[in-house]
């Protein structure tokens, strides 16, 4: 009884010591912090990366920038970060787990407003977003497509062709600020939004889901660039380099460009 | 028979030393050591939350409008869902304390399910239920009743998830009256209602008070269903728990604030709920 209890103990001890160690890299495992809006052309470069450089196992952590960035302060073990925008790199930057000197934009962004298949609010031009009692959905105002919608928003009452209270009536017809830019796409489709501000990236290959698509004019839209690096203390550092090249070479911005992303001016 | 090996093998939860042993060893703290590990990594994490927000600096972000904000949101809506689901779930509550039929077996493990689904399960069910292109949703959309983005949805999500602690503490309550008592009351010519009220209710409301509590607590965590059914806008649907996810990556000291005024109203619910289940013991 007594020997085996302390056994047991010891046991509990140690198995929760090994687990707390680092376990050691693989040698041909690649980790990808990557903005949510990523999820798709990522997934893609990756399976191509993967047939160039055959053995190798990439895990992506998809997730908001920002949630990202402080997953990345908390010292999550990771070889690449892609940011959706340069704030967030900045942020990685000021912890410590990016040198900025090794900071390049890889792709370019745009946003758009959708509306459902059904077009409950008879939207039609982006001066429809001032409709009195239309359901409009962003990204809250920490993730970037939420700041950028802001952005666009508060440009459009300084242009010609929308009337000065624009603003403040689009912004009063928000019932939610959303967590993830990803989340405004699904209650738009969903039918439960009018309206709603995402990426262009953000409608997935061939538009299943047959939302209706507002383009934003390049004036008030608001161009964005996705900044990618290696991290520092990186264990697979030539490979984090590779899979980076890799994201720049054409076969990798041609992924970008089926999914909506623009080229780098 | 009475040698001191034995007598220990006989009482194997005795912290007191076996007669074997001349003085008191680790053994002899052995269920208090063992089970430091488990508590350690209960306490360790709150005790870290508690102490990273000084008392200063917990008063000045109180004031916040978005802490303020939150904290109103959640009164309102946990304190409308709590009543709510007294309301609708004493009437199912009673149904499941009488007898159990294969029928009653199936009701009960439907109210359990909440309890072990994820919350955002939940969240995704009740948008294609009650949202606008509902099943239900789409009815009340014809009628001019919106509740998906509203302080409605945050509630119902609230009511859908916290519901089976009261429930299942209701049933085990109005279970354990004992029928020869209502009868009694029924021979002296009380009505259903009047046995309901003045017999069962006042004998069981030890597991209503702490089942109450026990949703209420449970309704105030509620997170997941509530983003995903009920979106998150300031001061409309962005409870508590809302407001430490978001305020997380931008704002931790108001996370952090919020986190902490949430565990110490949830201790003191747990307390509540187990001072009452302690007063029913002594009867």
């Amino acid at each position: 009884m007594k020997p085996v209890s302390a056994i047991g103990a010891f046991l509990v001890c140690a198995c929760l010591l090994l687990t707390a160690c680092r376990p050691e890299p693989e040698p041909h495992s690649l980790t990808v912090f990557a903005a949510a809006s990523l999820t798709e052309a990522f997934t893609e470069i990756g399976e191509a990366f993967k047939d160039g450089h055959p053995g190798t196992e990439i895990t992506f952590n998809f997730a908001g920038s920002q949630q990202l960035v402080q997953q990345l302060a908390q010292g999550a073990p990771a070889d690449v970060f892609a940011s959706a925008n340069q704030a967030q790199m900045e942020a990685a930057i000021t912890s410590r787990r990016v040198s900025s000197n090794r900071v390049q934009a890889f792709a370019g962004n745009r946003l758009v407003v959708i509306y459902p298949a059904s077009n409950p609010a008879g939207l039609a031009r982006l001066q429809n977003l001032a409709n009195p009692g239309l359901k409009l959905v962003l990204a809250d105002k920490e993730v970037p497509a939420g700041d950028y919608s802001l952005q666009f928003l508060k440009k459009a009452s300084q242009d010609a062709g929308f009337e000065a209270g624009f603003t403040q009536k689009a912004l009063s017809n928000v019932v939610s600020y959303e967590e993830n830019v990803r989340a405004v796409y699904s209650k738009v489709t969903l039918g439960e939004a009018d309206a709603g501000i995402v990426y262009a990236t953000d409608l997935p290959k061939g538009n299943p889901d047959g939302v209706g698509v507002l383009e934003i004019p390049d004036a008030l839209n608001v161009n964005t660039e996705y900044p990618i690096a290696p991290i520092q203390e990186s264990l697979n550092a030539e490979l984090a380099d590779a899979f980076i090249d890799f994201v720049l070479s054409p076969p990798g911005q041609e992924i970008l460009a089926q999914y909506g992303f623009s080229p780098v001016p | 028979m009475a040698s001191p090996p034995s007598r220990d093998m006989r009482r194997p939860f005795d912290v007191s030393p076996p007669a074997s042993l001349p003085v008191r060893s680790w053994y002899s703290y052995r269920w208090q050591v063992l089970a430091a590990p488990m508590l350690a990594f209960i306490l360790l994490p709150l005790l870290a939350l508690v102490t990273r927000v000084t008392p200063a600096s917990l008063l000045s972000h109180l004031r916040q409008p978005v802490v303020l904000q939150a904290v109103a949101v959640s009164l309102r809506t946990t304190l409308i869902a709590t009543l709510l689901i007294i309301v609708l779930g004493t009437p199912l509550a009673l149904f499941l304390s009488q007898p159990k039929t294969p029928l009653k077996r199936l009701v009960d493990t439907l109210t359990d399910l909440p309890t072990v689904l994820p919350p955002a399960v939940a969240g995704v069910a009740l948008l294609v239920a009650f949202g606008r292109q509902g099943m239900v949703g789409g009815l009340l959309a014809d009628l001019g009743l919106d509740i998906a983005f509203t302080q409605a949805a945050v509630v119902m999500a609230q009511v859908f998830i916290a519901s089976p602690f009261y429930i299942k503490s209701a049933a085990l309550g109005f279970a354990a009256v004992d029928s020869e008592t209502q009868q009694a009351a029924a021979l002296d010519g009380a009505n259903g209602w009047q046995i309901f009220r003045y017999v069962v209710v006042p004998l069981s409301w030890p597991a209503l008070l702490s089942g109450g509590l026990m949703s209420w607590a449970r309704a105030l965590g509620e997170f997941g269903a509530t983003i995903i059914f009920a979106g998150n806008f300031p001061g409309r649907t962005q409870t508590m728990p809302l407001a430490i996810y978001i305020g997380f990556e931008i704002n931790l000291d108001v996370a952090l604030t919020l986190s902490v005024i949430l565990m110490g109203v949830s201790f003191l619910a747990l307390i509540l709920v187990k001072g009452t289940l302690q007063r029913q013991l002594p009867d």
